[in-house]
């Protein structure tokens, strides 16, 4: 009565129009231990299928990749980078400031005052040129005494 | 996507996609690489894994695809495969000998089929999948599927009986 339906399911089987329950249903009945004697040499194959799924995968997946090393090493990179532009342009900025209070350093409203103030700047410059050319004085001696020792030597 | 979430994510076809690897390749090592190449390729497209809304019919078509590359690259450069499967099969009982021996048997036959037969009666008769899975995996239609799938089964069912009756007629 089974050996019947088995054989119709087995059929259906080799056309390749079963389910997958009827599938199971096969595998069930030729693991089992009543398999009808003209069934018999369709046992292994059934019994390798099931036998076939156990087999699994033992391995560790590596997962830590070079790429991935890669990509992190890029990302430190393209941070360390931004840091020095950043810092770079701060501290520039901050040299900067100094500079521009300076010209801040306001002005005078009354016109005479401002020309005092000038004059009195101007005054200043020109008394420390001079102090300067006074203490280049000397090399004029020089010269006096290098165009006499030509001279003399012109004569000789 | 974390290591974490991936490894849920792969966990219950990682062992389906080295049983195909093995059906191709034989020999374990070739397809322990082989799955640990598929899931570490799968692993570097992380990102994009969310936007694949079947992504065990993604790796099991990668399976498939780089086990046939590596079929052809190395018929191309005239080396077989090498396997070193020798099982510690212990003859406790007779019949355990027996039922392994054609166990194997079952195992030879189909080491002898067409790849594309194989992979069909891997995916159907051992991972049970269903038609509309298998067709997504191999790109054929299901009807092409069934025809290709009752011809292996045949073939398979031919060997047995020559096998079985070997001796008696």
């Amino acid at each position: 009565m089974e050996s019947d339906r088995i054989e119709i399911i087995l059929e259906k089987y080799f056309q390749g129009e079963t389910t997958i329950a009827e599938e199971n249903e096969l595998k069930s009945y030729f693991s089992s231990s009543n398999v009808a004697q003209h069934l018999e040499q369709y046992k292994p194959v059934f019994g390798y299928f099931s036998q076939a799924k156990e087999h699994r995968l033992t391995q560790e997946i590596p997962l830590q990749t070079k790429k991935r090393n890669v990509a992190w090493l890029s990302i430190a990179a393209s941070a360390a980078l931004l840091l020095g532009i950043g810092s770079y342009f701060y501290f520039n900025n901050t040299n900067k400031t100094p500079v521009v209070a300076q010209s801040d350093l306001g002005t005078y409203d009354n016109p005479e005052e401002a020309l005092a103030a000038t004059q009195k700047a101007l005054a200043m410059v020109s008394h420390n040129v001079n102090t300067g050319i006074e203490s280049v004085q000397y090399i004029k001696e020089y010269q006096q005494s290098k165009n006499l020792i030509f001279k003399q030597n012109k004569i000789q | 996507m974390n290591q974490i979430v991936f490894l849920q994510l792969v966990n219950p076809f990682k062992d389906k996609v080295f049983r195909l690897a093995k059906r191709l390749l034989v020999s374990t090592e070739e397809a322990e690489d082989a799955s640990q190449e598929i899931l570490v390729k799968l692993w570097s497209k992380k990102e994009t894994l969310d936007t694949y809304n079947n992504v065990e019919a993604l790796a099991m078509t990668m399976t498939k695809n780089y086990c046939l590359d590596q079929l052809k690259s190395k018929r191309a450069s005239n080396l077989t495969l090498v396997h070193s499967n020798y099982t510690d099969r212990e003859p406790r009982l007779d019949q355990k000998v027996e039922d392994n021996n054609s166990l194997e048997w079952v195992e030879k036959i189909m080491s002898q089929l067409p790849e594309q037969q194989q992979i069909l009666i891997q995916l159907r008769d051992i991972e049970q999948y269903e038609f509309d899975e298998i067709a997504k995996i191999v790109n054929m239609n299901e009807t092409a599927i069934r025809v290709a799938l009752s011809r292996a089964r045949k073939k398979i069912r031919e060997s047995m009986l020559n096998t079985h009756q070997y001796g008696i007629r």
